[in-house]
């Protein structure tokens, strides 16, 4: 634990301070007469002590009054005695609210969290010091130690600690024993949260300090505010759907997942964490040979969802391939590539996208409109990472409009939900869990994953050659009516094409 | 779904330099125009004009935000609780703890989960970062970092590496490895260089890139192979607390949350703030996207969590009651969308009815405030960490 001297708790900082004033109002209404929590008089060792309450009491006043469970009532009455609005009379370091008979008092305003006094060094050491005077060798193995390094650290002052500490322990022998004994237990009970024992930890440690005070005023210089109006402007003119119909569309979104959300329906055959059986992990890897029912449906709920799922990619390719248009997806994923890829490769790979998908006579030439080839093609000169966004948005939109629609209507994709299985739900006993969770099954590691799909990757990058020259030729032939190019222009790309 | 972004020029000339720059599309007497960052930055700084006071200039900018306030109302035809009268309640929730991972010395602060569903990257206070098989319990790497108050932890996409960061203001990779005794630290990355504590760090698609944002209110795209800056976002005007990025198929924008009480939404090639919500009333902790893009929500230190919805560019919903209030450090969406789960200051998880409003259950267990939660992957289950030192994997 070390020590810090500007430990303020952070009131300053409104964070803090607002869930500590809801605290204190319900604190309030706790301690009134008629309507809080009943006290009494318990007698503790020799002296009585006044305005005793007990944990169960509490609690049932929380349900009450808050109108919620008693488990949060608790949970809620444990935030009080953390910070310190309540302190146990027994077992007094650890600060915890027991529904149950266990003693606890209102602790007294002066000592409230929300008071605008910091919990200073030299008043610990004022308050060890003091019970040091009091009776030696009282003060416990972690307080001696924290007494120590006060000693140490404040040596200068010290003098001025030990003239306070006695005033103070002088001050305390004038009263009487009763007001004595509940002052000392709530002194006792403000540094048990200020200054935690070890293994325990104080509520009133917020963390780090935010580093901009959010309460300084900023300065409002004349840039500021064009700022905000150069913001605000183009928000303006942004355009918006209805309420009803974004808000119509999350609704729809939960529905179409629903049965595919594990929270909310069970996952067949069982939930890993909740069986302690992985077969659904084993039924549902990237690179499974026959996916689930469940997957498949999955698929068809959005072009996005099919891409996402690799299984369904490689699905969506064998469909392309079939229909011989892989290249669009090919360029799309080349796309991606770039535009996720390292810095230092990205003049690399847009010259050899240029060359496979974009340069006329391109072994896979992809089929956009002329002027986002031409943009494309003008931004290549000078390669950077979105150089292909336009061309990208293009493909993908083609792809999501057109081919992913003929996709799932295909002999493919039907297929595969024929194949696609069902498994039945586990149905476990009390002993069979047992064992399950005494044979919980490592999996591989990540990294060989990876290196295996790299492989895999780098394998079929070498298989798919050239194309075939005859489609060069057909898409030539496409160009002339896109590019409105005459017959002499064209002579030189096709000697190029046929020369490939 | 419908991603602006993407309709927009975002690279090319500007039109003020004539520069190959990322464009900012932003508007000049309601004509719409391409700036680079640089000139737009000068736009902002030029000297008062002739006529032209910080008044003036004050009275512009609060009307312009009327004017935003009332196109906002225009399209405000249907509150959430009423489309949500068609949906069927949710049954009765049974949660269960069913992993407890012990084994970190101090208060966690962060964590993220592995594409594989069951690998889980942990950092705390201690500096310690642990990787965990969740499902064994094994801790399967640990990495000491030089800094404490390790706030920022990430999982490769590939899951060959982790990013961590915190209170050296910086982001490191440390690729994994095979080998058990080797010692990852040697074959540290260093990424990101912010000038303030690293609050949140997330890789993009691919293991090469990294945003992050920081304690000196700025988020940052980073190439991690060179450590180069490729992008920075200046908007917030106190610390940036959390970011995610959008799940969408054109994966161009991200959320930010921060200590101005704002969550900025922006494009990620042109670093402009393209939409921007601030009706929290204090700091936000945390901000998750809806899964299908078109919404985030966010946790608060005023205690609530409030839905945005980004295509009508406004608040939907407030997930507050009247018996929490501590602050929610950490919130996420189940695989639907329609269960949230927020972590709470107060020791308690919370989880509500994303449409209904309504909190569906609570879940108690942990011993100090939980500091993250995160759904897995593929919605199985979640996990929760902890001030208390552990992280409980929730189903």
């Amino acid at each position: 634990m070390t020590i810090r001297s500007d430990r303020d708790h952070g009131q300053r900082y409104r964070p803090r301070m607002s869930c500590l004033k809801k605290l204190e109002a319900t604190v309030v209404q706790m301690q009134d007469p008629s309507t809080g929590v009943k006290g009494t008089d318990q007698k503790l060792n020799v002296t009585i002590i006044p305005h005793v309450i007990t944990g169960q009491d509490i609690v049932a006043w929380i349900t009450k009054n808050m109108n919620i469970d008693s488990d949060e009532a608790q949970a809620f009455g444990t935030m009080l005695v953390a910070f310190g609005y309540i302190y146990p009379l027994q077992d007094h370091k650890k600060l915890v609210l027991r529904p149950d008979g266990s003693l606890y008092r209102f602790q007294t305003p002066y000592f409230w969290p929300v008071q605008k006094w910091k919990a200073e060094d030299t008043d610990y050491a004022i308050y060890l010091a003091k019970r040091n005077i009091r009776k030696k060798g009282v003060l416990d193995a972690y307080e001696q130690e924290e007494y120590n390094k006060l000693h140490k650290w404040m040596n200068h002052k010290w003098d001025f600690i030990v003239m306070q500490a006695k005033e103070q322990y002088h001050a305390g022998k004038a009263r009487q024993k009763a007001d004595r004994v509940v002052f000392d237990c709530q002194e006792r009970a403000y540094w048990i949260v200020h200054r935690p024992p070890p293994q325990t930890h104080s509520a009133m440690d917020y963390g780090l300090d935010r580093h901009i005070d959010p309460n300084a005023e900023e300065k409002k210089t004349y840039d500021y505010y064009r700022r905000i109006i150069i913001y605000t402007q183009q928000a303006v003119m942004r355009s918006r759907v209805k309420s009803s119909v974004s808000l119509g569309a999350l609704a729809k979104y939960i529905t179409t997942f629903k049965n595919h959300d594990p929270f909310l329906v069970p996952c067949l055959p069982s939930n890993p964490w909740q069986t302690d059986d992985d077969s659904y992990w084993e039924l549902n890897t990237p690179d499974v040979e026959i996916p689930t029912k469940m997957r498949v449906e999955r698929w068809s709920f959005s072009f996005y969802e099919l891409l996402n799922d690799p299984r369904g990619r490689a699905d969506f390719k064998i469909f392309l391939k079939k229909e011989f248009s892989g290249e669009n997806l090919a360029f799309w994923e080349a796309a991606e590539e770039l535009k996720w890829g390292t810095a230092a490769s990205m003049s690399e790979k847009a010259e050899h996208i240029f060359k496979t998908f974009l340069a006329p006579g391109a072994p896979r030439w992809i089929n956009i409109d002329g002027r986002t080839m031409g943009l494309t093609v003008k931004g290549l000169e000078h390669p950077h990472r979105y150089v292909l966004d336009a061309a990208q948005t293009h493909i993908f939109m083609l792809m999501k409009k057109d081919t992913f629609y003929r996709y799932l209507k295909s002999p493919v994709y039907k297929e595969m939900q024929k194949k696609a299985i069902s498994p039945a739900p586990h149905n476990f006993s009390e002993a069979q869990l047992q064992q399950n969770m005494r044979n919980r099954r490592p999996s591989i590691d990540p990294i060989i994953t990876w290196q295996k799909e790299q492989e895999e990757k780098a394998k079929a990058e070498a298989a798919s050659g050239p194309k075939v020259r005859d489609r060069c030729m057909l898409k030539m032939l496409y160009l002339t009516s896109y590019v409105h190019m005459t017959a002499e222009q064209l002579v030189p790309i096709i000697c190029i094409a046929t020369s490939k | 779904m419908c991603d602006q972004t993407f309709l927009a020029i975002t690279f090319g000339p500007c039109d003020n330099c004539s520069q190959n720059k990322p464009l900012m599309n932003i508007y000049l007497k309601n004509e719409p125009i391409n700036y680079c960052s640089l000139c737009v930055e000068l736009m902002a700084c030029q000297g008062l004009a002739k006529g032209e006071t910080t008044n003036t200039l004050k009275a512009e900018s609060e009307s312009l935000k009327a004017k935003l306030e009332e196109e906002r109302a225009k399209l405000h035809d249907v509150e959430l609780h009423q489309v949500a009268e068609k949906i069927d309640a949710l049954g009765q929730f049974v949660m269960k703890t069913r992993r407890t991972l012990k084994g970190h010395g101090n208060k966690v602060l962060c964590m993220d989960w592995c594409r594989d569903k069951r690998r889980i990257v942990s950092s705390s206070q201690d500096g310690k970062v642990i990787v965990w098989d969740a499902y064994t319990t094994n801790k399967e790497h640990a990495v000491t970092m030089p800094c404490t108050w390790v706030m920022a932890c990430a999982y490769a996409p590939s899951g060959c590496a982790v990013a961590c960061g915190g209170l050296d203001n910086k982001c490191s990779v440390y690729p994994l490895s095979l080998d058990k005794n080797e010692n990852l630290a040697a074959k540290k990355k260093s990424v990101a260089m912010h000038t303030n504590y690293l609050s949140s760090c997330s890789f993009t698609n691919s293991d090469m890139q990294i945003l992050t944002s920081s304690g000196d209110g700025t988020c940052a795209l980073w190439d991690v192979e060179s450590g180069q800056l490729l992008q920075s976002f200046h908007g917030h005007s106190a610390d940036v607390l959390s970011l995610d990025l959008a799940p969408s198929e054109t994966g161009n924008t991200f959320v930010s949350g921060g200590c101005d009480k704002k969550a900025n939404v922006w494009d990620m090639r042109s670093g402009q703030n393209v939409q921007s919500f601030e009706t929290h009333e204090s700091d936000i902790n945390n901000v998750k996207y809806y899964p299908s893009g078109d919404a985030f929500a966010t946790g608060s230190d005023d205690a609530t969590c409030r839905l945005y919805d980004l295509r009508a560019d406004r608040e939907v919903a407030i997930y507050s009651k009247d018996s929490i209030i501590f602050g929610a450090s950490s919130v996420d969406f189940s695989l639907s969308g329609r269960l949230l789960f927020a972590g709470y200051n107060d020791y308690t998880i919370n989880v509500w009815d994303v449409l209904k409003g309504t909190r569906v259950a609570i879940l108690f267990g942990h011993e100090n405030r939980v500091s993250t939660v995160r759904v897995s992957p593929d919605g199985t289950a979640f996990c929760s960490g902890s001030w208390d030192n552990t992280l409980r994997i929730w189903a």
